[in-house]
């Protein structure tokens, strides 16, 4: 690891303070995903300023009925606070669908947002990478791409975003908190993290001197019919291949109001309002689960070693239909997919 | 507890640990606590496998709680209360892990154990997992490549029996 410089902000205005000021330095909070990258020589910032002790660790009521989740709360404590395992359990789950409880009692929730793609290429500094060195051309599109993305992808990069929380919070219409030198100021969790284009180098829109501060859930936790399914090589511990987050408002059989979001396939966490639109004030049955499948995926293009993953993810999401119908979310610990 | 000397007439009682702070030198940013454990203190039971928070061979309990100590700075954790696989073991007896790991053959090198257990043991703090299941699930962080997997899972549901 190279060497740097240390200091702690002492407030979310100091942070920001001490941001602007070094263009070359970096925010660390839980270091999961930082540290491990400084170590393979992708990111090299000369100054960290430690943001682990401000005061942003709580889970707070909202006035319009939602969640306040504070940007340095860990990921296990968010999994199992009680008001998200009752109400917002998809958030729960997909949480615990991804890491190790090591990394989930070290990594932030603002951290989570900001982690940065597992492409092989992104990590091996041998090898060209627009994201990592813009302009140098990208390994993935001809190379090993079993792992990469067929949705949203563009001649420069076909990274995915690796996040299981992310993909919950964009079905729950989170919104991001954030604050710079201008202020605090709000977007959605689908306008946080971009799409290559021809600035792959870019994840989010998060400026380079501002800060995460919370994060926000509406009201509507879509606690009775759920599911995060997350198909991936090893049963645990191990990047998505294809993830589905689905929550539904049933009147009856009848799908009222309609989420889906999916991992492991984009740049971002993919979420569809057009299929969304097909579902609400259907009958929740298998071709009308099919038919929001297949709006889902009719642009998707494989790059040869993950085209696999275009009938994957189409039957993913017939199967998360299915599972959120039912009443039956996908279980963490039985793999066994139901 | 007590303990008879050769001449099985004194008794010496060992006393509990006990917490100190000592400020020597300080410590450079980059170093991590992993680093710090192992090159400054001399605590060698914490291993280095990966490095980079896949394998929990690292892991120790930082406020009780497991993590990776490869993925942590030291300087982080200033003033924090640490606890490595040296200091789960009190009043001159095994913890009930440690001694659960025997009882089962819990490990054949042994490399993953000093992280297994003190993972084991933040699992065991934590309440959740119940089932068989639930260990393995919450335990995927360490991982163990003689494959010692199904006597670790015993010798973790030995531990959680016991008072």
């Amino acid at each position: 690891m190279i060497n740097f410089q240390y200091t702690r902000a002492s407030d979310v205005a100091d942070a920001v303070r001490q941001i602007a000021a070094d263009p070359t330095s970096k925010f660390i909070a839980g270091g999961t995903n930082l540290l491990d990258l400084m170590k393979d020589d992708i990111e090299r910032p000369s100054r960290l300023i430690d943001i682990s002790r401000l005061p942003l660790k709580s889970v707070d009521s909202t006035g319009d009925g939602g969640l306040r989740i504070g940007a340095l709360v860990p990921n296990a404590d968010l999994a199992w606070h009680p008001l998200i395992e009752q109400r917002y359990p998809l958030l729960s789950r997909a949480i615990l669908a991804g890491a190790s409880q090591q990394l989930r009692n070290m990594a932030s929730t603002g951290g989570n947002l900001l982690q940065r793609t597992r492409c092989f290429y992104f990590y091996d500094t041998a090898t060209p990478c627009n994201k990592r060195e813009p302009g140098s051309g990208c390994s993935a599109i001809e190379g090993l791409n079993r792992g990469h993305a067929i949705l949203g992808t563009s001649d420069a990069c076909i990274a995915t975003h690796p996040s299981d929380m992310c993909v919950a919070l964009a079905a729950l219409d989170a919104q991001v908190r954030v604050a710079g030198p201008a202020g605090e100021r709000s977007m959605a969790l689908t306008d946080f993290h971009r799409l290559p284009g021809d600035t792959p180098q870019r994840d989010t829109n998060l400026a380079p001197d501002e800060i995460v501060t919370a994060v926000e859930l509406p009201a509507q936790g879509f606690a009775s019919h759920y599911t995060y399914l997350k198909i991936r090589d090893r049963h645990s511990y191990a990047f998505a291949l294809v993830s589905v987050a689905v929550g539904l408002e049933l009147d009856g059989n009848r799908i009222r109001r309609a989420r889906l979001a999916l991992g492991g396939v984009a740049h971002k966490p993919w979420r569809d309002r057009s299929a969304e639109a097909a579902l609400e004030g259907q009958a929740a049955e298998p071709a009308v689960f099919a038919h929001a499948a297949e709006l889902v995926l009719r642009g998707a293009r494989g790059f040869g070693h993950n085209t696999f993953k275009i009938d994957l993810a189409r039957r993913a999401i017939i199967r998360a239909l299915t599972q959120a119908a039912r009443g039956t979310p996908q279980s963490i610990s039985s793999k066994k997919i139901a | 507890m007590a303990r008879t000397t050769a001449a099985g007439q004194a008794n010496l009682s060992i006393p509990d640990l006990i917490p100190i702070t000592l400020i020597v030198n300080g410590a450079e940013p980059w170093i991590t606590l992993l680093d710090v454990l192992r090159e400054h203190l001399d605590l060698t039971g914490t291993k280095k496998g990966c490095d980079h928070g896949q394998c929990g061979a690292c892991t120790v309990l930082v406020e009780g709680r497991r993590i990776n100590s490869c993925l942590t700075l030291a300087v982080m954790k200033d003033g924090a209360s640490i606890t490595t696989i040296e200091g789960l073991a009190g009043n001159g007896t095994l913890h009930p892990l440690q001694q659960a790991f025997i009882d089962h053959d819990a490990f054949q090198c042994g490399y993953c154990t000093p992280g297994q257990i003190c993972s084991a043991a933040g699992l065991i703090a934590e309440g959740k997992a119940k089932t068989a299941d639930e260990i393995r699930e919450l335990m995927s962080g360490n991982i163990c490549r003689c494959a010692a997997y199904p006597n670790i899972v015993a010798a973790i549901q030995q531990a959680m029996r016991a008072p």
